[in-house]
């Protein structure tokens, strides 16, 4: 029976899992300070990868393995290539910025990201929630480790150890909800809880008992007020090349399972959990923005700037269902997807620019460090001047687009409240566009701060790409289509395997 | 590639091209390559003019083509009447910027004229577009580069004023975008405008549609009592960015009364166009009187913007054919006029560094050749016969007189005011004599600041005397539109 565990679907799982354990043994032989070698092994097989996934989604078709424990669908496997993707941009900038802080040395660097991304892949494969859980868990410890992997530097430390305790208090969360809703279901498959739960043959306070912890433990996940907590402090405290690491490729996993727990497999509870993402949404709406106001550290402020943008998509993932009908849901989650990506796109770009403007013993992450960049480089101010429009909503960016969706799908709900929703959520940005225009009034508009190095040492290959990700910004701003009709289609393919 | 997405895609061609290739070691070739870039895409316009057809509402040069298929937006170009000439006059006007910003900006010459060169093909996208969400994206997308050239060029409060004019602004089109995307759903997924103009609404449905248009436009325009940020705005921004606010942004607001809130939501235009005429009425005479006690010349031209502008919100909501024509010739006119009298601002500023009326004194008698200049702009600015300022006024109070004779007489004594703030302007400025050290070290206007006013002086007194080419292309358009707002579209 070997052919019905279909291991087509987890190829490029193993592939991960084999290259990590052959980057950690080649890197014992590797010597110079920037790893050359291990480096360009590390691109090639997230390269192979995001190909393979790519093929995989291409071929449009749902395949179930291993007893329905994982699912390789259209979804799941474009979430997969763009994680791969931004894990590759993220080493590109992050490769100097580590070296430059002996968090090369050992070659764990590489290794760990690549567990943490394999972590990734099985939360986004996974059909059954302890896979799931367990992709999860990969994850995380990858990434506590590369928080501290800076071990001698005490904000560092800090942030691995808060990042630790909070986020083994969400894991608890969840894995004690999900082990109620199997003692109510009788299981742990996706399909099978669904099922159970549309018969309503079963117990309605255990569930959504159940459910309260799965979606608490998601928000701290996602970082969702008032869940919140650890976000800015992890992002501050650890390496810039972690922070992005943790705030870019995890959050298409946070979705992933957003869409796994929430919609695969507890759809007929939507209006249970709809009205406690409408609390989430509402709350990181109004303090991610207003929060940010009042952060001069430009990292903290984009860990704020988050929290807002995870309300943003919260309000996406909470219009689905209206009124009992799913109509609307292919609208809705494909909105949050477009999103999702947008959003990774263009951290991606924002902490690239922190990562390339830090250098030995400086770490250009004060908003005032900033100051005058347009002087000094004008491909860098930008860069992050495109980034910063993006994440403000204003057209032609593509950022504007995934705030269109959202509103789009929440108005087509034909609700009163999402109407109101809606105009509360334009509001908020607009309190958002304040700070990421003093990002673009710090660059643009003030003289470089005396003791600002006024040479950029940027590698060729860390501005080439960072030009790229400015461009697609861009780019995807003039021709959203492309990508809007790419999530659109990979929801389709996922709502149409829900049984109704 | 059709005309009108030339018209769009030439200026900001050479925008990024000047973007990415220029440096300050170069600002000479910069400027020359801003300017024939600028002439360039002003010639790609003409055609615009000349293939006009007379006589038909219908859209002209339409290109449509799919856009952004999951939400059928569609590239849906298109010109009819009321929007030709603003194609024309941003153009226009975009060279007159290149040529008034020749000597006074030396730093960033690149991203001065590139900007300048992408917020002209933008605005011209906002008067082309028949999409509401193409319209949208072209209309918010003028914010970047204008709060760009505020800020990084602009006086010494500049940040208070870039800050200002983003968020204000971004306020009031936030709702219209929440308006817009509830169209697009109302209509069963649609963003083309024509659709909307046919979608049958329900009144309180009407109303806030209507009241979502309104905060966009308005600031926009801007309408009292939401005229706040121009003046300060105006204050800071460099004699180019001045002008081209003053010339085209503003109009941008009007424009989008005509397009969106009388042809989608009639029954609320006409509900609540007592509201309308009123806030047009205290632009015109409340704000007349705010620009008469002014000490810096350029808030004085500012407060004078919000009066003219008030005018044509006047004319568009008294519903009869000469209000809102000549509403729309008003813009026009204020186009060259408010440009000019901006300029004439920074030709003195360029040289004293002061806006204050105090500073200066018996100009003329320094300046002969620009003082001519000066005051033919003044008397056009008050609306003498005989210049473009004089059509738009005198058409809109003679609709106003046909819709209610009381409404006409107040609208009428704006003439009165306007001649007192700007002729009073121009006494304390350029007459009397010899005031200070300053005036008396001026230099008169070099032949670049001659062409560039000549060529201002030329568009003004060809409308003023002959403005016929003006109002026959919109009369068409104008009585459709009208026709159009005169039907209920409740169900």
């Amino acid at each position: 029976m070997i052919d019905s565990l279909s291991w087509i679907t987890v190829y490029p799982e193993i592939i991960l899992l084999v290259m990590a354990c052959v980057i950690a043994m080649v890197d014992l032989g590797v010597k110079t300070p920037l790893r050359g070698t291990t480096y360009a092994l590390t691109l090639l097989t997230l390269a192979v990868v995001a190909v393979l996934e790519a093929f995989y989604a291409t071929q449009g078709a749902t395949v179930y393995g291993f007893g329905k424990m994982v699912v390789s669908d259209p979804m799941g496997n474009w979430l997969k290539c763009f994680a791969s993707l931004a894990l590759m941009i993220t080493l590109v900038y992050g490769r100097p910025y580590a070296a430059d802080r002996d968090m090369l040395r050992g070659g764990e660097f590489f290794t760990l990201s690549l567990f943490s991304l394999l972590g990734i892949f099985v939360m986004i494969s996974g059909h059954n929630f302890l896979v799931i859980y367990m992709g999860l868990e990969l994850m995380t410890l990858s990434s506590y480790a590369l928080v501290a992997l800076r071990r001698d530097n005490a904000t560092a430390t800090e942030a691995a150890m808060k990042y630790f305790v909070l986020g083994a208090l969400a894991s608890g969360f969840l894995l004690y909800g999900l082990s109620m809703i199997y003692g109510a279901t009788g299981s742990l498959n996706v399909n099978e809880v669904f099922q159970a739960i549309a018969s309503r043959q079963v117990k309605h306070q255990v569930l959504v008992f159940g459910l309260v912890f799965v979606v608490a433990g998601l928000a701290f996940k996602l970082g969702a007020v008032p869940f919140h907590m650890w976000l800015p402090d992890v992002y501050q405290g650890a390496p810039t090349a972690v922070t992005l690491m943790i705030g870019a490729a995890p959050q298409l996993a946070a979705f992933a399972i957003c869409m796994r727990l929430l919609v695969q497999g507890m759809l007929p509870l939507a209006i249970d959990w709809q009205q406690m993402l409408m609390v989430l949404a509402v709350g990181s709406l109004l303090v991610g923005n207003l929060a940010a106001i009042a952060q001069t550290n430009l990292k903290r402020m984009l860990a704020f700037s988050t929290i807002a943008q995870m309300g943003f998509f919260l309000l996406a993932m909470l219009a689905g269902v209206a009124g009992g009908h799913q109509h609307n849901a292919t609208s809705a989650y494909g909105a949050a997807m477009f999103y999702v990506i947008t959003y990774v796109l263009t951290t991606l770009a924002a902490f690239g620019i922190i990562l390339l403007l830090a250098r030995q013993g400086h770490e250009a992450e004060e908003i005032t460090d900033l100051s005058g960049l347009n002087q000094r480089s004008p491909l860098f101010a930008g860069v992050m001047a495109l980034a910063m429009f993006s994440l403000a909503g204003v057209p032609p960016l593509v950022g504007f687009y995934a705030k269109l969706a959202v509103l789009q799908s929440l108005l087509a709900s034909g609700d009163t409240g999402y109407l109101v929703l809606s105009v509360f959520a334009v509001m908020a940005s607009l309190i958002g566009a304040f700070y990421y225009l003093r990002v673009v009034k710090v660059m643009y508009f003030d003289a470089p701060h005396a003791g600002l190095p006024t040479e950029i040492l940027a590698r060729t290959d860390a501005r080439a790409v960072l030009a790229l990700n400015g461009g697609l910004l861009l780019v995807l701003g003039m021709a959203p289509g492309g990508l809007m009709t790419l999530c659109g289609d990979a929801i389709a393919a996922l709502v149409k395997t829900l049984v109704t | 590639m059709g005309l009108l997405s030339l018209a769009i895609w030439t200026p900001i061609f050479f925008g990024v091209v000047l973007l990415a290739l220029g440096r300050d070691e170069q600002a000479r070739a910069v400027r020359w390559l801003a300017l024939t870039g600028a002439v360039f895409s002003f010639l790609v316009t003409l055609p615009l003019y000349t293939r006009f057809e007379l006589g038909t509402p219908a859209m002209q040069f339409v290109e449509n083509l799919p856009w952004i298929a999951r939400f059928n937006v569609n590239y849906h170009l298109g010109l009819d009447g009321i929007s030709l000439w603003f194609v024309l006059l941003t153009a226009f006007i975009n060279i007159i910027v290149v040529i008034a910003s020749w000597e006074s900006i030396t730093r960033r010459v690149n991203q001065y004229m590139g900007a300048f060169m992408i917020l002209s093909g933008l605005m011209i996208g906002v008067f082309a577009a028949l999409d509401g969400l193409l319209f949208f994206v072209f209309f918010e997308a003028t914010l970047i580069p204008m709060y760009l050239i505020i800020g990084i060029w602009g006086g010494p409060n500049k940040i208070y004023a870039a800050f200002k004019f983003f968020l204000y602004t971004l306020l009031g089109s936030l709702l219209m975008l929440v308006a817009l995307v509830f169209l697009y759903v109302k209509s069963g997924g649609s963003f083309d405008l024509a659709t909307w103009h046919k979608l049958p609404l329900s009144s309180p449905v009407q109303t806030l549609l209507f009241f979502a248009f309104f905060a966009a436009f308005a600031v926009k325009v801007p309408m009292w009592p939401v005229h706040t940020w121009l003046p300060d705005v105006h204050v800071e921004a460099p004699t180019g960015g001045s002008a081209v606010l003053a010339a085209i942004m503003l109009k941008l607001g009007a424009y989008g009364f005509l397009r969106f809130s009388l042809p989608i939501t009639p029954d609320a235009a006409h509900e609540w166009a007592w509201l309308m005429i009123a806030l047009s009425l205290i632009a015109v005479i409340y704000v007349g009187l705010v620009a008469m006690v002014q000490q810096d010349m350029k808030k004085l031209v500012a407060y004078s913007s919000v009066a003219h502008m008030g005018f044509v919100t006047l004319g568009f909501f008294i519903f009869n054919p000469l209000g809102v024509a000549g509403g729309v010739v008003q813009m026009i006119a204020h186009g060259f006029v408010s440009a000019a009298m901006f300029l004439c601002i920074g030709v003195l500023y360029d040289r004293v560094h002061s806006r204050e009326i105090a500073s200066y004194g018996g100009v003329i008698n320094t300046m002969p050749k620009f003082a001519a200049f000066a005051l033919f702009f003044a008397m056009a600015n008050c609306g003498l016969p005989g210049t473009a300022g004089f059509v738009g006024e005198w058409m809109v109070i003679l609709g106003g007189v046909q819709f209610n004779f009381w409404i006409g007489l107040a609208a009428a004594t704006a003439l009165i005011f306007g001649a007192a703030y700007t002729l009073w302007m121009f006494k304390r400025v350029y007459l009397g004599p010899v005031a200070n050290d300053d005036v008396k070290g001026l230099s008169d206007i070099n032949a670049r600041e001659f062409l560039m006013l000549t060529l201002l002086a030329a568009a003004v007194l060809y409308m003023g005397v002959h403005p016929k080419p003006f109002t026959d292309v919109m009369d068409a358009s104008v009585l459709d539109l009208l026709k159009h707002v005169a039907v209920s579209k409740l169900n």
